[in-house]
């Protein structure tokens, strides 16, 4: 069990590509940090700068307060999960599990009740005598975080451990690594493409993006407090409306202009924090979720406003509706008992409590 | 941005790179170590006897003198070195012309079969492959002998008079290529068959629907998706069948008259027999241009097939 | 009848083009059972036609009034003889001896080399890698008379273990080039599984490559011992003496004396010479061929 410190870390590959662009990152002890963003942002890098399977172009990793930069792999004592889960076929789930001891000369015994103590954990007693083939996607899942466990690292690193199994089974393994990492307590760097996968496991969400951290938080934090445009528009879902508009002084408040004449006012305890853009143009960001037709939640800073669905996708437990409002896509999620139709002028409410605006000349939440 | 990368890399970067060049060399060296063996083999055994081929050459006959491209010149004036290209490049052509028509036919056929039937007659037809050449060669000797030949007794069940085999030049070349294309075709087969079986099912599906007759989906489906093994397969049967000794050795020895020699069984016959060494590597030689230019296209083959999987 | 059917084939053949799929199934069906049997039959006469001759006597070989195709007085005399001639057991010995060093010389050398070369990229891998496959097409008739003089300079003419020395150049290129393409086929993320649980380069080969590629080292092994248990060039330029000649040249120089063959012994020879390799083919078949196919298909 350890902290990890990244410090000002970068990876660059021949040719001068920086995949990792000086990123600097506290993961404390026992903490499950999740790094998330979309593919090609460095994430995957990152962790495998922290296992030793990438070099460091420049900067420090240092686990559990030593620098790790010159210690290969096998002496960081880090135990990796991977997405194809990288099991070795010839062997049998206990060898597998086993096998990372073995090398490390364990005494047989010593071996033997760890593995039967991760197996327990895990669920997968009966499982180990088979061989990897004969296993299900989710079971190999289990034995390749067996394979972490029994070796009582310092770090856990998971590498897009659940994208190779269905939505069923991921939800279902999901919970099952929460419940893991509660019961063990190991640090735990986790990297996913996914932000529900993010929100659901980490005690702390890193958002990255083309090589940078974007923001680092809880995942509450994350949704309710985007600190820039990309984070608002990555972590939730359906995404974020940006809508185009001017913020302009009205009456002592302020109020939001989109084109074409719609005028929304700030709610008057945002308005200071807002005064020093007015005037200019803004990005006026606001969830699907907060903008409904929805009466029963608390009537603060609901504003009216009216549009025409171009298409309706009902859920079952919710219905989105999709508008185009001056060349803006939008969309809103809608209760299913309201009769919308496509064509048809829709009355809705803007949660104006949970917008959020965006300097379009920073994409920095303002 | 570029600005401050330069500066990022600054201080620490000089010490992550220096360990991790350790690191990097140390691998190298055990890989070199690793490769060793495999580079003393392809250096001593096979690099340097090619470069010593060519100084040998250039020796005359006791091997006391350097007499420049003297025995490239006799050789090419003679007329049984002549006769000797002409019989290797007809020898070569026509077999893998042959041995690639026909194994095309076998894998199309075996790749009708259902597949649990498939085994058995892969089984059998690749025997041919199996057995040594110079052995089975044998067997075809015997077969073609010119007073027993089990051959020439079937053809005259259909009242077919008997054939000169082995006696007559160009009665003997047909043979030699007979017993090549029976030793080689099966070989193509199963190279045919293995491309045949990674088309995916549904390329197929996809066509008929699109109204193709099956001659038109071998056309358009088939060949395209197997241009590049076919080519591969042909390009490599022409270095191995033009340097083909065991079956001319056996069969011919070079017979009736020096008429069926290939370059290697004259060069065997010159350099080791008639005991003249340089003039023997002069022979072997002038193969190295011509598989040079095959080996080039199956270089070349590889690389785009590689290229195209990646 | 024939006159009468002939025009309404035409349409009828329409019908059939657009309807019966079952049919066009069953007549491709039938044209490559008939062209399978005809192959098998041409492919499997001249082994068939040995194993008669080397079960007929002397006698019935030279009389010219049966049918050859048919054996009327079997015998294994031919085969006795064989095994009783200490100069035909010295050829199996020489072939076991040379082959048994040459294959597992070129398994090592092979393997070792594969894994370097696919798995831990040097300085000049690539380069390397691709000589090994030109290595791979440089044919024995191009390099004998060179060799000669150098296994001659070696002191190891006329001798078995100069053909233990020279054989890796028929079989380490081809072996290391299909090594290379089956580990290549094992995910990155083993290897890095197995550095991250604590294994060397040395265990990583010897724990995790060579079980995982399992089947690829087997296909190299058969590729190894049929090229070096039927080589031929090589044992013809250098080995003179009968003491020292492996089976293939063994048989071919030794059995055939004078004008007067004994045909059945020389074929009960050469079958008894190709038998180890046939053994292996019947028993590993689907090795075997993935070895020939691992070339193109890997390569």
């Amino acid at each position: 069990m350890a902290e990890v410190s990244l410090r000002k870390i970068v990876k660059a590959y021949e040719g001068g590509v920086q995949a990792v662009k000086g990123i600097d990152l506290e993961i404390q002890d026992h903490e499950f940090v999740v790094l998330v963003g979309p593919s090609g942002c460095g994430k995957s890098t990152t962790l495998r700068m922290i296992a030793g399977l990438e070099e460091i172009t420049a900067g420090e990793i240092a686990i559990g307060g030593t620098v790790v930069n010159d210690i290969p792999p096998r002496d960081r004592d880090i135990a990796m999960v991977f997405q194809n889960y990288a099991l070795y076929p010839h062997m049998s789930v206990y060898e597998n599990m086993a096998f990372g001891l073995t090398l490390r000369k364990f005494p047989k015994a010593e071996i033997d009740k760890r593995v039967k103590e991760a197996a327990r954990i895990l669920d997968i007693t009966p499982l180990l005598e088979r061989k990897p083939k004969a296993l299900s996607g989710g079971q190999r899942q289990r034995v390749a975080m067996g394979r972490a466990i029994v070796r009582d690292p310092k770090v856990f690193l998971f590498d897009e451990p659940l994208s190779n199994l269905d939505a069923k089974l991921r939800v279902q393994m999901r919970t099952e690594i929460k419940k893991v990492h509660q019961t063990v307590r190991t640090t735990t760097v986790y990297v996913t493409h996914d932000q529900v996968e993010a929100l659901t496991l980490a005690d702390r969400v890193v958002v990255m993006n083309h090589g940078i951290i974007e923001q680092v938080g809880p995942p509450q934090e994350l949704y309710h407090h985007p600190a820039t445009k990309f984070v608002a528009g990555f972590i939730g879902s359906p995404a974020m409306n940006f809508i185009p508009a001017q913020l302009e002084e009205a009456s002592g408040g302020l109020n939001i202009v989109i084109a074409g004449g719609m005028s929304l006012p700030v709610p008057p305890s945002r308005v200071d924090r807002y005064r020093g853009h007015a005037g200019k143009p803004v990005l006026f960001g606001i969830r699907p979720e907060h903008l409904t037709d929805d009466k029963t939640t608390d009537k603060h800073h609901l504003e009216p406003l009216s549009l025409t669905p171009e298409v309706i996708e009902p859920m079952g437990m919710e219905t989105l509706a999709h508008f185009k409002l001056e060349g803006t896509e939008i969309s809103a999620r809608l209760d299913p008992s309201t009769p919308a139709e496509v064509g048809k002028p829709l009355a809705l409410l803007a949660h104006m409590g949970q917008m959020h605006l965006i300097d379009p000349a920073t994409d920095k939440v303002i | 941005m570029a600005d401050g990368t330069v500066m990022i890399q600054g201080a620490p970067g000089s010490v992550a790179n220096s360990s991790f060049r350790r690191f990097a060399r140390r691998r190298s060296t055990i890989a070199f170590l690793m490769t060793l063996p495999l580079i003393l083999v392809i250096g001593g055994l096979v690099a340097w006897p090619a470069g010593y081929a060519i100084y040998l050459s250039m020796l005359n006959r006791r091997m006391t003198q350097f007499i420049g491209l003297t025995n490239f010149e006799i050789l090419l004036e003679s007329d049984s070195f002549r006769m000797v290209i002409f019989q290797s490049v007809f020898f070569a052509v026509t077999a893998v012309i042959l041995k690639a028509l026909i194994g095309f036919w076998l894998a199309h056929m075996l790749h009708h079969l259902p597949t649990k039937g498939q085994r058995k007659w892969r089984g059998m037809l690749l025997v041919p492959w199996v057995i040594p050449p110079a052995l089975s060669t044998l067997g075809w000797w015997w077969m073609f002998d010119p007073s027993y030949s089990s051959i020439n007794w079937l053809l005259a069940i259909f009242a077919v008079p008997s054939v000169p085999w082995l006696g007559e030049p160009w009665w003997a070349r047909i043979s030699v290529i007979i017993v090549n294309v029976w030793y080689g075709a099966p070989f193509f087969m199963i190279m045919y068959l293995a491309a045949l079986k990674s088309v995916p099912e549904q390329l197929y599906e996809a066509a008929a629907i699109d109204g193709a007759t099956s001659s038109q989906r071998l056309r358009y489906v088939t060949l395209p998706m197997m241009r590049n093994i076919i080519s591969i397969t042909v390009l490599f049967s022409l270095i191995v069948t033009f340097a083909n000794y065991d079956i001319v050795r056996v069969l011919t020895n070079g017979g009736p008259r020096d008429l069926t020699h290939v370059f290697a069984s004259y060069a065997f016959q010159v350099g080791i027999l008639a005991g003249n060494i340089p003039r023997g590597a002069a022979v072997s030689l002038f193969m190295f241009p011509i598989l040079g230019v095959i080996a080039f296209f199956v270089l070349r083959g590889i690389n785009r097939r590689n290229r195209e999987e990646a | 009848m024939s006159s009468t059917s002939a025009p309404q084939a035409h349409p009828r053949g329409i019908f059939h083009k657009a309807g019966s799929l079952r049919a066009e199934r069953r007549w491709a069906l039938w044209s490559a059972y008939i062209s399978l049997v005809v192959a098998a039959v041409i492919m499997l006469a001249p082994p068939v036609y040995m194993l008669l001759t080397s079960i007929k006597t002397s006698a019935e070989i030279a009389d010219l009034s049966g049918n050859p195709w048919w054996v009327r007085a079997p015998t294994l005399e031919n085969y006795l003889a064989l095994i009783n001639n200490p100069m035909f057991r010295g050829f199996f010995w020489n072939s076991v001896k040379v082959t048994v060093a040459v294959v597992s010389i070129s398994m090592v050398i092979s393997v070792l080399a594969a894994f370097a070369l696919g798995r831990m990229r040097f300085w000049g891998s690539q380069v390397l890698a691709t000589g090994v496959f030109l290595t791979y097409l440089v044919p024995d008739t191009l390099l004998f008379i060179p060799l000669y003089q150098i296994v001659g300079g070696l002191g190891l003419l006329d001798n078995a273990w100069g053909l233990v020395l020279v054989y890796p150049t028929l079989t380490v290129p081809f072996c290391t080039w299909i090594m290379i393409g089956y580990f290549a086929s094992i995910p990155k993320e083993l290897d890095e599984a197995a550095l991250i649980d604590g294994a060397n380069w040395l265990q990583m080969l010897t724990r995790i490559f060579i079980p995982v590629a399992l089947p690829g080292i087997i296909a190299a092994t058969i590729f190894a011992f049929t090229v070096s248990w039927a080589a031929f060039v090589y044992p013809t330029a250098f080995i003179t003496s009968p003491s020292e000649m492996p089976m293939t040249i063994g048989v071919v120089s030794q059995l055939i004396r004078g004008d007067t063959f004994a045909w059945g012994q020389l074929m009960a020879g050469a079958l008894l010479a190709a038998l180890p390799p046939v053994i292996v083919y019947a028993f590993l078949m689907d090795y075997y061929i993935a070895g020939l196919t691992a070339g193109a298909t890997k390569g």
